[in-house]
């Protein structure tokens, strides 16, 4: 028999029944009667952040560390909108968050009542879906409705917007409620036919390329993915989104493509005759000038979003469905082809691959200033805390290091804003991450620029108990931004300088001192040879986050390089240094 | 629920790049590689512009004619006309919309609006197998002297006038948008003093109905997923 509950009651039942285990959220007047029921939950952890922004990565870094769905809630108006950045770097980055809301009352919704935003008209495009919940009957499936969304197929966020009368209401509740989604059906199983046709080509293929992408590791296939590039031997890169998926150790792992990929990488998808891509997407950044990009390949497009196949690339074979399952039944289809004797010989293109490899590894060259390297801060760090490490970074130059100087070995140890390039990400997903894997390390990469945009969560990190650690990769620029004045507007740095009126040795604001302000530890590091010492003082805190300030100079610059805009062929591995091709080079 | 909107109009797809400027053009430099031979031949003519008309069918909830325009807008396409009204059941509507898109962009119109949770249905109609009609209601000045003429017309189009003023009458019409156009230009030299038309609705022909399938049906209750 169904017991009647307040909506605010019926809310916070079925988070705990849905299986939520943390909230990251704050308080105002529309979800304000939320806020009683959970101040008696056990089951439900709510983390009071200091934004709502903090809030929403928060959620997104406990997704995208653990998996399980991210829970973030706030206030009608201001804290919906403040909400909006992090539902659409979910949105762009497929991360599973339920973004709860309060709204004013039934009666003034349409009047401009105070704190009142359309927030469902407002994310509309940003959200997988949303919900504006009408009956206080409704909130128990909406709320199984909106988990279920966000989890299944292709991952994302979903905003549920509950006006406050309905929380004050009382109605009956029932769980598990009976799902209404008629229009929802995800297709998981790839199709036979395409599977096998795939296969042929992947046994054919001279030049194969696994492009491998973000829904691998939303699908949880990484071990199955491990199986299908042992069992062919094709080169395998993964993207921004997927560094982790394949171990960075492994000999077939080329690294990343894209606008700062490795170069054997870029190359190789480049002069491939088969890109198998499994869960991604053929985004502008990591093809470049898409009509030039792997002009001689096939495409197999294995997605789970039938709209991602053919979006930008046509696709040759397209496979719609779960990547895990796709990828089980390719390693079975190849097998079967081979047990004939179909198998194409990679002697030859992995003798052109490794040849790009060795000739154009990723590296750094010390800064003739006798400034601190960045890289080498971040490589550091990567070797010191250890594979197990989870490292979440923000979004500029310090992003694209982390992903290239860090050794990733296991899955859903990277997470960053890829797809919106959302600067301030680090430390509040950090933090989510931290909570959702109490046990892991969990570094947060921050650029000087980023940390200035949330590092208020770490006030939340420090009263909460969250000790996350955090990097702050400090050239007292919006570094990324003055890369670009420096190699396409004649070293004009307009408006990319942090510390533009300070004297020299002041530092505005002096990260040491408003990390300890904010009950954190903070250290600062400005020498090559203290940067192990200052690490290790780091990693020796675990009760309280840590902030260090890594001093490092101002002109260090990522490459390679793919200039936006233009050919994948035109990759820069250093300033002023093309790739020189041999004429036999396919 | 009836609403009906023609021309909504919306920007064209701008590709942004995180960071855009003046990049270098240095010239091509390296061969292209040789064409695989996996690849299938490109098809010879590229995709053109066409009017394509969907059947959409959606469940009757709040904002689903707000979803379905933004979107539109929000992919860069098109809506020439959009009607959307009840079906015979209950808890479902009916879109037609007409867009004109290439056929390549329209793949990924059906696909896009496919993703909304609210669409259970799309088909794209046929304009030689379905029957497709627009409603014009126009107001001519019409006084005594060419009240007879006008009527004529009003009867060769097979329209009818719905309300007589002393120097006007109003025609409702009902036909193909080229029809309609032909009345209009015909009515013309008259004086038109006001006119609207409705978005147009489409049925496929034959005996075969696009509600009776099976998806329509609630999905069989599944318990919720953590």
């Amino acid at each position: 028999m169904p017991e009647t509950l307040t909506g605010a009651q019926a809310l916070v039942r079925s988070l705990e029944s849905v299986g939520a285990e943390v909230v990251f959220g704050i308080p105002g007047g529309a979800i304000l009667p939320a806020y009683d029921p959970l101040f008696d939950s056990t089951a439900l952890r709510h983390i009071l952040v200091r934004h709502e922004q903090g809030g929403g990565h928060a959620a997104e870094g406990y997704a995208q560390a653990t998996g399980r769905v991210g829970v973030c809630m706030a206030t009608s108006g201001p804290g919906a909108t403040n909400l909006v950045t992090p539902i659409a770097d979910a949105y762009m980055d497929s991360v599973p968050i339920v973004a709860i809301t309060g709204q004013v009352p039934s009666a003034s919704i349409g009047t401009d009542a105070f704190q009142e935003a359309d927030i469902v008209g407002i994310t509309m495009p940003i959200t997988k879906h949303n919900f504006l919940v009408q009956s206080v009957d409704d909130i128990a499936r909406t709320i199984a409705e909106a988990f279920h969304l966000a989890g299944t197929g292709r991952p994302g966020p979903v905003l549920v917007d509950i006006p406050k009368d309905i929380l004050q209401a009382h109605g009956a509740f029932a769980w598990p409620p009976v799902l209404d989604l008629p229009g929802y059906h995800p297709n998981t199983r790839p199709h036979a036919k395409q599977v096998r046709e795939a296969a042929r080509l992947i046994a054919s293929a001279q030049r194969p390329v696994l492009y491998v992408g973000g829904g691998v590791l939303k699908a949880r296939a990484a071990a199955e993915l491990r199986v299908l590039a042992e069992l062919t031997g094709i080169p395998v890169v993964t993207t921004l989104m997927a560094r982790g998926a394949f171990p960075d150790s492994h000999p077939q792992h080329l690294g990343m493509p894209g606008m700062h990929g490795t170069v054997s990488a870029v190359t190789a998808l480049q002069k491939s005759d088969l890109l198998i891509c499994l869960g991604a997407r053929f985004d502008d950044r990591v093809t470049g000038k898409l009509s030039s990009f792997a002009p001689g390949a096939a495409v197999i497009h294995a997605d789970i979003d039938p709209a991602e196949i053919g979006k930008n690339r046509t696709a040759d074979v397209p496979i719609v469905g779960d990547c895990r399952e796709t990828i089980a039944d390719l390693v079975q289809a190849v097998q079967e082809l081979y047990a004939d004797g179909v198998r194409a010989d990679l002697t030859g293109w992995w003798k052109q691959v490794d040849s790009w490899r060795e000739t154009y590894p990723l590296g750094f060259e010390e800064p003739p200033d006798g400034s601190l390297a960045p890289q080498h801060v971040i490589r550091r760090i990567g070797e010191i805390s250890g594979p197990e490490t989870v490292v979440a970074s923000g979004v500029g130059q310090h992003q694209m290091w982390a992903s290239q100087f860090i050794s990733y070995e296991h899955p859903y140890t990277w997470l960053n804003s890829g797809g919106a390039g959302t600067m301030g990400y680090a430390v509040p997903a950090a933090m989510g991450a931290k909570v959702g894997r109490p046990d892991a390390t969990v570094w947060a990469i921050d650029g000087d620029g980023c940390f200035q945009m949330t590092n208020q969560e770490l006030t939340t990190c420090a009263i909460e108990g969250i000790p996350i650690k955090v990097a702050v990769i400090n050239n007292g620029n919006l570094g990324m931004v003055r890369q670009w004045q420096t190699l396409f507007y004649e070293g004009r740095y307009s408006q990319t300088n942090l510390q533009s009126r300070t004297q020299k040795a002041q530092r505005i604001p002096d990260f040491v001192k408003l990390a300890e302000a904010m009950g954190c530890v903070g250290l600062r590091c400005e020498k090559a040879e203290d940067v192990d010492a200052t690490i290790e003082a780091a990693m020796a805190v675990d009760d309280l986050p840590v902030v260090v300030d890594f001093i490092v100079g101002q002109d260090a610059m990522v490459w390679p390089m793919v200039p936006a805009g233009t050919s994948n062929d035109e990759i820069l591995a250093a300033r002023d240094t093309r790739p020189v091709w041999g004429e036999d080079d396919v | 629920m009836s609403v009906s909107t023609t021309s909504t109009a919306s920007g064209s797809r701008a590709p942004g790049a995180l960071l855009g400027g003046p990049v270098p053009g240095p010239p091509p430099r390296s061969t292209p590689p040789a064409p695989s031979p996996l690849v299938r031949p490109a098809p010879p003519a590229a995709s053109r512009t066409t009017r394509h008309t969907l059947s959409v069918l959606v469940e009757d909830k709040p904002g689903v004619l707000a979803r379905v325009a933004a979107l539109f807008s929000r992919r860069g396409f098109n809506i020439e006309s959009l009607a959307v009204g009840p079906t015979e059941h209950p808890a479902v509507s009916r879109m037609t919309i007409v867009v004109a898109v290439e056929d390549l962009p329209l793949e990924q119109v059906t696909k896009q609006l496919n993703k909304l949770i609210n669409v259970l249905k799309i088909v794209e109609l046929d304009p030689d197998a379905s029957v497709q009609r627009e409603l014009l209601l126009i107001k001519v000045k019409a006084d005594q002297a060419v009240r007879s003429h006008v009527l004529e017309t009003v009867q060769l189009f097979r329209a009818k006038v719905v309300d007589v003023a002393a120097d006007a009458v109003t025609v409702e019409a009902t036909g193909t948008r080229e029809k309609l156009a032909a009345l209009v230009r015909v009515l013309e030299p008259y004086g038109i003093r006001e006119m609207v038309q409705s978005g147009m609705v489409a049925l496929s022909r034959g005996s075969r109905s696009m509600t009776g399938a099976e998806r329509l049906r609630p999905a069989a209750p599944r318990p919720a997923d953590s």
